[in-house]
Parts: C-alpha cells; structure tokens; sequence
C-alpha cells in the first residue's frame, strides 16, 4: 500500500497546476480574493462582493452600535438598509435608500407576505364540498373543511355527530410546542450558561444581521446586473458568508444542530455551516440526536471498533416502526414520507434514483406548502426542508448527491426574489428542481453515454461492478450502435445489484458473464476496459463508490486495464477523503449474516448475542485517484486530477443556474 | 386529512347471519362486545392511529340514527365523526359509491366496523404509499376455531366440511395479491390467470389467511372502477377480485401516461425524459414483476400495469371480524381472555373484572376470563366462567354459566344452566331452563324447566 501511495505526492502537486493551467478568463474569477480585504481600500469602481462586506458588517454590528467607518459603497449601503429595518441606527444614517428596488424595506414586506397568505387561506377554507348545504347543526370546531363537507347532499347527507373540541386541539398543540421548546432547552442546557445568555441577547442582533445580508445581497446583485461580470466570484457565495462569525458566535453549534423546526431562523442559517460530522461514538450527543429523531433508532451491539463513529441501528425494527406511525407523524409531508419509507425498505437505492425521489417529493411538498402566519415563505421553507433533510436523514443517510442537490435546492430559495408571490416562488421552484432533474441528471446521462460509447470498441471486454445507471446506459447504447463487445458482470454479496443488471442486459441480447468479486484476479485477463459507476468523486480525485469498487480498480490497474468511472458532475464533492473509515455508512449486518436461498447456512444465527463477534456490512469504500484512468462526467471525459476545477467552476454555475 | 389518507367505516346494518341478535334497535355495529359496542374497538383503533377525522356508513336510516347517536354521546370531543345512511342492500360498494362525492384524498381506508384488531392501521397505510399500490389489502391469520361461515346457522353446517376459506395467491415476496378466491368460489376448481403466473413466476396460495376487510383504495382508481362497474356490489367479492385480476391488464388510466401524445416536439421530449426518469428511478432496484411485464416484449411498448399489495398482519396480533355468530362468541371470550388489551379495562389478580357495584351471593364463583357488568346481581352458589354478563342483570340462585354472553337486564331464574349460548337483553330466563348452544332474541321469555339444544329462539 505504501509503494502505491507514494506517487501521489507526486501527482498531488498536479492537481494545482491544473487549476492554473487553465484559461485566464476561466480560471480569474476562480482565484480565491485576498482574503481580509478591507473594505475602505476598495477602488471606487469596483463593487466589493458581498462576502466582505457582510464580513465587515458583522464586525461592525457585533458590538451592536452600528458605527461603520466612511467606507465605499456597497458595505455602507447594506448597513444602512439593516438599520432601515431595525430602527436603533436610523436616525445616524439618514437613510440613502439603495437604488436597487428588491431591498427596500424587508420588514414590510414580511407584511406584505402575510397578507398574501391570508388571502389564501380565505381562499381555501371556503370552498366546500358536495351541492347543497342543509347545514346539518354542528359546532363549528376547528375542522374548517370537514365542517364544510357536512352537507345533505342527495345521494347520502353525512351527519356529523361528534366533533372534536377546538379547545382541546389547541392545547394539544400548545403542549407539542412546549415540548419542542423543552427539547430545545434541554439541547440548550449542554451549553454553558453563559452562552445561552450570550445567543441570547445577540439573537435579536443576529436577526438584523440576517436582514441586512438579504439586503446587501439584493443590493450587490443589482449593481451586479449593472457592472460587469467581474464581481461573479465574489456575489457567488453570499449565503456562506455568515458562516464565520456563528462559529465563533456559539461554538455549540454542533450540539444544537437540527433543533425542532420551532426556531426556523436560526436553523436556516445553522445549514449552513458546514456541518461537523455527527460522531456516533460521542454518547451524550447519540443521545440528544435520539430525542429528537422521528424514527426510533435502535443503537445496534457488537459493533466493529473502528467504525463506533458512524451510526449503526437495529434494521429489523426501523420499518414496522416507522410504518407504524405512519398518521402520527403529520409533519412529515406525505411525499416525503413516502421517499423515507421506499429509502428505507430498500425500494429504491442507488444515488441517482435516491435524489430524483428525494427532489420529486419536495416538488409535491413545495406545492403543498402553505405559509403559516406570521412567517415568511422563505425561511419557513428552508426550515421545512430541512426538517424533511434530518427525516430522510434518519431513514437513511444521505448520499452525495443528495446533498448537493439539497444544497442547490436551500440556494434556490434564498436567493427567490422578495417580490415574488407565493405562488410565483413555488412555481419558481418547481421548475427549478425540474430543471436541475433534467439538467444535471438525465441530460448528464445522455452526454456521459455520448462520451463512454467512444471507449468501446468492437471486440472489446468490458467489465463493470455492481449496478450503474450510467454504465447500463452507455452499454445498452453501444450495443444499439451495433458495437460488438463483451460485457462482464462482477458482483458482490451482499446485495447482489449486479444480477439485475445482468438480467437487464440478457433480456436486451447483450452476452454477458457473470462472475463474483471472488474471481476477479481470474478474469481480469481478457477484460480490456473497466466501467465503473460512481456515489461520488471526492475533489482529490477519490472514487467514493459502493464497497468493492476499490479492489476492482485496483486489480484491473495492476493489469494494466483502463479504468473509466462514470460519474455525473452533480455527485461531485469538494470534500476530501483519504480512506473509506472516516465516513461511511454501515448497513444491516443482519444480511451478510445470511446467505440467499441458503437457510441451512445458519451459523451466524443470533449474532448479537455473542459477545465476542462484530460483523461489519460497509457500503462504500473509496478509491485512490492513482488506480482511476479517466472520469467519464457531462463536462467531458476527464483525469481525476481534473476534479477540482470541474467542482469549482461547476459549484459556481449551480449557483448561478 | 393526515397524510392525504381519509377513513370509511362501513358498520353494516342490521345482519342476517346475525339474527337474532341484532335488530333495528340494536344494528351491527352496536352489537356489544365485552359490554361495549363493537364498532368502539374500531373508532378506537383509529383514534389510537391519529386518525380522527371518519365517515361511518351505516345501512338503513334507523341505524344510522341508533349508531350517530351512539356515538356522538361516546366520542364527542375526541373524534369527528359524521354518519352517513345508505339504503339497505346496497352492498359495500354501494355505500361507497353513496359516499364518493365527500372522498377528496389520494387514498381512502376502508374499515368494516365489526373488524376486533390490534393491527397499527398506519403499517397498511404505509405499505400502500410505499409501492404506489392501486389497494392494499390487510390479511390476518384465519380464526383458529373454524372459518367464520361453520357453526352461523346452528347445526346445519356443521356437517359440511369447515373448508370455506379463503384462497389467496401472494408472490414470493409476499408483497403482492396475486389471486384471491372467496367463499362460493372456492368450491369450484382453482383458476389462476396465465399471465399473472408467468409474470410473477411463483404463486404461493394459501389457505390460511383471512380477509380483514381493511382496505387502502387509491381513490381515484376505486371511483373509477365503482363508476365503470354498476354491477359490482361488493368491495370484497367484486372490486377487490377485479383489480386483482386486472393487475396487469390495467384498465384504469394511471398516471395518464397515454393522454398527451401530439402537444408539439416539446411535449415529446418532455415525455421521454419523463420516461428515463422513471427508468432511473425502476432500475435502482429490483423491478417487481408488474415493471418487470409492462416493459416485457423489447421495452418499447408499456403495458399497464397496476399493483396490489397485501399488508400480512404479525401472528402476534389479534384480528378478527364480528360476521357470524360463532365469531361473536369467539370474540368475546378473546376479548376478555387472550387479547384482554383490546377490552380496555384493567384486570384483577383473578384475570377477571366484576364491577364495584356488582353484588355477588355466597358461595359464587366467578371464574378468570369473566366480566360482570355494573349493578348486576348474582345469587347464591352460582359459577361463571369464561362468559360475559352485561349490565343490570339479575341471576337467581344455583345458575350455571358457561362460555356465554348475557347482554344487559337479563333475568336469569333459579337452577339455570347456560353453555355456549348468547342471551340478549331484556331475556328472562325462567327457573331451571337448560340453554345449550343457543341464541336467545331480545325480550324473549324462556319457560321453566325447558331445554334447549342449538336452537335460536326469538319473538316471531
């Protein structure tokens, strides 16, 4: 393993080069800015992007007395706008109201918001259903529609007979807020007390902050518009911008990460820091998460020493108990729900096919979602979101893909203008999820396909491993050009992903072998290309794929066999890994216990109990880049070296989608 | 409307097969069951689920009124509850037919209100929404004293072999209804359909399951099917069969694929990026076999297909349905026997509940597994065991009862024996009357010192 890893010192100083390599026009917006940029010694020409400004301005208003130096431009104009809104520095600064017309006044427009949405309510409380409304007496509790409903309508009238009071809902829900609120506290309590007198009274100062950001966003994006493409860089991150100064702020963050969705804001921006990876060997935070986790999640015995930091539950229960509560848990959209349930059971799998479920369900949620009073649409939606995220989150963990798109997703709706209407921004968002399916998945595939069919010659021998979508397309499309090859299926216990492949393929007429992880080493000789599917590339070249993919890189590198991994470039991460142990997934062990079709292989039978014996199901394992030949992607077919500049500059046009 | 899933309770009306117990007074769904009416355990399993918000359809304007009255004075405040009177003999799909125009949510659960379950009504919800499935049905574990048809009309049966199960056909996940054979069908031979075998590849039939009569219907499709077919009369012996059978030969428009077809290229490239969509999303996995069959021939034409889906309900879940005589009596014994927690009252150390205001004479014995309801009075020397006594009921001296159901203000004289039978309320059983297998109609007067033998008596 030494002797393999020691070439990458030499190719890790590539990965640089390429980056400078690369075209001037391309490769200057991507050049990170000098970092501690002042604002006054901007150049009055130049717009100074928001991150600096937001910077500056958190320095400033931490201290709550908005004495901002007589800097330029765009940095006063948002602290102006922040006082606007929070009345405290108005008077100091006689208010130049920024020229750009998104930032006017945000507070009012949380009115206006409001308004909107009771109109809306009106709307649907009214219309009722059935003809005729010999209204039949009941108390008109707090069933709004079903009350409606009750009407005599030819065919069969309902009768409605008893009714809930509306006194005892409301209590009810009281007493969840309370406890969410105690479970909030409690959170809380782990923190000093300092502290919490410390998020305290910033909170209200936070909340200007966060105001004033969307102001000097708004305001940097109109001038933006006015001013060259030039600031692009800088107005490409505005909603990170916050990050620094919260981690300073509380340093508890990571305790009180996913708080009930009773506190929105601060939720909101907590997504995003980069979150600290929960480590599940840290029992007193296994335990807070446990509290508030929606599915019960058993800690599952006798797990392996060296993986105690990744979370590991009883399988067997999650479903029955999850199906279980399935009317208890209302807050869950039924959509989503759905997506956790079919996560859960194993019915869809796969990082493609994850996300498009996980963004088609949000699509249904998005289009439900109302805003309740006295919220804005904005970051109740991205509460609710998030609160989706930890749901699915809990059924299953979330892939890389998944969080890229929910990253995109988070981006979208912050940066919805103000002025749109609710309906507006939904439909605004529904089409963006449709186009980020469209775009960034199956149009992916299609250039991919494009791209890999180049590689297959007639005659060849090709070999993938597990189940691809990608690779089964590129192989179904060649196939069709009439390219005459061989293909050969690897598979791996315990899932076995391969023989739906294989099934697939034959039902197609392509000639296929297929053989287990086992003989790889044996048929690795006639094989003249490697397909390789991929749950992610990491931005050091790393393959992060389903366990297995690694060994057989690995061997087909040593045969000296080309190594292709189809990857889209959504599924591509700025993280960096260098081994498969600090994040992974663990999956049933209950499954590698057993074998298929084999119930006289019982020797594993009540593993759990004996105490000596851990059994360890990984799910993904990460390959080095020195063992990948090329990265089949929709930006073209790429070195892994090449990784990180494809993350930069795509990163900085989702943005910009 | 919690997750988009709203609730039917059909209570029935006034059931044959269960006179003469039940009359306009006293319909189906009132029928008690360890001193409570039967359609309680429902609402009550539905109240347990969150679900709070039914539609109870009951056959006939009388019962109807008995059964909104019933229940507007038990559940007010707790639940919201609206009753809706169907015509009798409109069958099951009838009533819902009656009621479709109030059904708005993606699915529906239909609930009969004679079911006595345990079964968490959220696991058949969530195994509908999970496979997108056209209906889920919830199978149980066939009663283990004989299927619920032997025993109903006395002895008669009785002769008969006790094999009218039902027959129904899963696939080897045991996810999918593949076949399903009801009552008079049975008799005849077993007819599976060709393509559903071929398809499936394995059929398991089996006999010993049951047909809870709980149904999630996506609701669009059950409207559709109830509209297509005037005939159908029932959800159980009609529709549940036809969409079994037409699984995947579907008729019904799902997803209306096939509705657009010329809106311009656009539409077109929309559509087939719809369809490798859907082909990322089927190929994540294993394709259950109704993907398996639409896309067959060479992936080009897509045949319709829907799914069934059955929820199999643990063995160490109780579930049974009040639909015979035999099954009222079972029930009852399970209720205040093995599955005591269903009866929602607590126990004493004797496994037995006798109301504080009970009065028992001396020398009485009443055995575990009992119940004695209140302000009833027993005399001397008697014996109760594995039996049921309701309300107000007054046993004289020396009475002997056994596995019975005494409903309420019963009198019951001197020297009776009572074994096996069901006594309705307002009985007098005059002294020294011997009961055996019996079914005494309400307001009935038993002369003394006659026996009986499996013999229904009721006021003609």
């Amino acid at each position: 393993m030494d002797t393999r890893r020691a070439p990458r010192a030499v190719i890790d100083p590539k990965v640089r080069k390429v980056g400078f390599f690369a075209p001037p026009e391309l490769s200057q917006p991507g050049l990170p800015d000098p970092i501690p940029l002042p604002s006054s010694s901007l150049s009055p020409v130049m717009i100074p992007p928001p991150r600096h400004s937001s910077e500056n301005l958190l320095h400033h208003a931490r201290p709550l007395a908005p004495t901002v130096p007589g800097a330029s431009s765009v940095s006063i104009e948002g602290s102006v706008v922040a006082g606007g809104s929070y009345g405290s520095s108005s008077e100091l600064f006689p208010a130049p109201m920024s020229p750009a017309s998104p930032s006017y006044s945000s507070s009012r427009f949380v009115g206006g918001g409001d308004g909107d949405y009771c109109l809306n309510g009106a709307a649907v409380a009214s219309p009722g259903r059935g003809g005729g409304k010999a209204a039949t007496s009941f108390p008109r509790g707090g069933f709004e529609s079903p009350a409606a409903k009750a009407s005599s309508v030819p065919a069969s009238g309902l009768t409605t007979v008893s009714v809930v009071n509306d006194s005892s809902l409301g209590i009810r829900g009281r007493e969840k807020a309370d406890n969410g609120g105690g479970s909030a506290l409690e959170a809380k309590d782990q923190a000093t007390n300092s502290k919490q007198k410390k998020d305290k009274t910033t909170k209200a100062e936070r909340r200007a902050l966060q105001e004033a950001q969307r102001a000097a966003k708004a305001a940097a994006k109109a001038e933006g518009n006015k001013a060259s493409g030039t600031v692009t860089s800088g107005t490409a991150k505005p909603a990170k911008a916050i990050k620094p100064p919260h981690k300073v702020d509380n340093s508890s963050v990571a305790a009180s990460e996913k708080k009930g969705c009773d506190r929105p804001p601060e939720k909101d921006r907590k997504k995003d820091v980069p979150q600290p990876r929960m480590q599940y060997d840290d029992e007193s935070r296994v335990e807070k998460a446990k509290r508030r986790a929606v599915v019960k999640q058993t800690e599952a015995r006798n797990r392996v020493e060296l993986f105690r930091h990744l979370p590991q539950y009883e399988h067997g229960s999650l479903l029955p108990d999850l199906e279980a509560k399935f009317f208890q848990l209302d807050t869950v959209h039924p959509a989503v729900y759905k997506a956790g349930l079919q996560y859960l059971s194993g019915n869809i799998s796969g990082s493609n096919a994850r996300c498009i479920a996980m963004l088609q369900a949000f699509q249904d949620a998005i289009r439900d979602y109302r805003v309740p009073p006295e919220k804005t649409f904005v970051r109740d939606l991205t509460a609710k979101i998030s609160s989706y995220v930890s749901f699915l989150i809990e059924c299953r963990p979330l892939c890389i893909s998944m969080g890229n798109a929910i990253k995109f997703l988070k981006t979208r709706i912050a940066k919805l203008p103000l002025t749109l209407s609710e309906s507006e921004s939904k439909a605004s968002l529904h089409s963006d999820i449709e186009r980020f399916i469209n775009e960034k998945i199956i149009l992916a595939d299609k250039v991919i396909v494009k791209h890999a069919v180049t590689k297959i010659r007639d005659g060849d021998v090709l070999l993938t491993y597990g189940l691809s979508s990608a690779v089964e397309m590129i192989l179904l499309h060649a196939h069709k050009l009439g390219k005459q090859f061989r293909v050969i299926i690897v598979d791996s216990r315990p899932q076995l992903r391969g023989k739906i492949l294989l099934r697939r393929l034959v039902e197609k007429g392509l000639s296929c072998t297929y053989t287990q992880i086992n003989a790889l080493s044996y048929i690795m000789h006639e094989v003249t290309r490697v397909f390789l599917g991929a749950s992610s590339v990491l931005s050091n070249g790393t393959v992060y794929s389903g366990v297995g993919t690694a060994c057989v890189a690995m061997i087909a590198h040593s045969f000296r066999v080309p190594v292709l991994v189809c990857c889209e470039a959504y599924k591509f991460s700025e993280r960096v890994q260098l081994d498969s142990i600090c994040s992974n997934e663990l999956g049933d062990p209950e499954v590698i216990s057993k074998v298929l079709g084999r119930e006289d292989v019982n020797y594993l039978d009540g593993w759990a109990n004996t105490e000596n014996l851990q059994l360890l199901n990984l799910i993904y394992d990460a390959t080095p880049s020195d063992y990948i030949s090329m990265i089949v992607t929709d930006y073209g077919m790429v070195p892994p070296t090449s990784v990180p500049v494809i993350v930069r500059e795509y990163r900085r046009e989702q943005l910009w989608i | 409307m919690i997750m988009d899933f709203q609730v039917v309770v059909l209570a029935g009306g006034v059931s044959k097969k269960l006179l003469p117990l039940v009359s306009k007074e006293i319909p189906n769904a009132l029928l008690p069951v360890a001193n409570r009416p039967v359609i309680s355990y429902v609402l009550e399993l539905l109240e347990l689920s969150n679900l709070k918000d039914l539609i109870v359809v009951v056959e006939g304007e009388d019962a109807a009124l008995n059964v909104g009255g019933w229940i507007s004075a038990a559940y007010a405040d707790r639940l919201h509850v609206e009753v809706a009177a169907v015509p009798e003999d409109v069958g099951t799909a009838g009533a819902i037919r009656a009621i479709a125009h109030h059904l708005t949510a993606k699915d529906i659960l239909v609930v009969s209100g004679d079911l006595v379950s345990d079964v968490p009504l959220g696991a058949v919800a969530a195994t509908h929404r999970r496979h997108d499935a056209v209906v889920t049905a919830m199978l149980c574990s066939a009663p283990v004293s004989g299927p619920s048809e032997s025993g109903s009309s006395g002895g008669k049966d009785k002769t008969k072999k006790p094999g009218r199960y039902n027959l129904i056909g899963l696939d080897p996940t045991q996810q999918f209804l593949l076949h399903i054979a009801t009552g008079a069908e049975v008799e005849k031979d077993l007819r599976v359909q060709k393509s559903i075998l071929r398809a499936a590849g394995e059929i398991e039939i089996r006999a010993d399951l049951m047909d809870a009569h709980l149904y999630a219907f996506k609701r669009s499709i059950l409207q559709e099917v109830l509209d297509q077919k005037g005939t159908f009369h029932s959800l159980k012996h009609d529709v549940l069969p036809y969409l079994v059978r037409s699984q995947l030969k579907s008729e019904a428009l799902l997803n209306g694929v096939a509705q657009v077809e010329e809106n311009g290229t656009e539409k077109i490239i929309a559509q087939s990026n719809q369809q490798m969509l859907s082909q990322i999303l089927a190929n994540a996995s294993e394709r259950t076999f109704h993907q398996r069959y639409a896309l067959s021939p060479n992936g080009t034409s897509f045949r319709k297909t829907h799914k069934c889906c059955v929820y199999i309900a643990g063995s160490n879940r109780y579930c049974a349905r009040l639909n015979s005589i035999q099954a009222y009596s079972d029930i009852n014994r399970d209720v205040i026997g093995e599955a005591n927690h269903l009866s929602g009252y607590s126990f004493s150390a004797q496994n037995n509940i006798i109301h504080p205001s009970a009065e028992l004479g001396a020398k009485t014995t009443v055995g575990p597994h009992c119940m004695l309801g209140e302000g009833s009075q027993m005399g001397d020397k008697c014996s109760v065991k594995r039996s049921v006594i309701g309300r107000h009921c007054r046993i004289g001296a020396n009475v002997k009862v056994v596995n019975s159901i005494v409903m309420n203000h019963v009198t019951i004289g001197d020297g009776c024996s009572i074994q096996g039978s069901v006594i309705c309320s307002n009985v007098q059983l005059q002294e020294r009357a011997v009961l055996k297998d019996c079914q005494v109609g309400a307001g009935f007067v038993v002369a003394a010192g006659s026996e009986c033998k499996g013999e229904v008596l009721a006021k003609k």
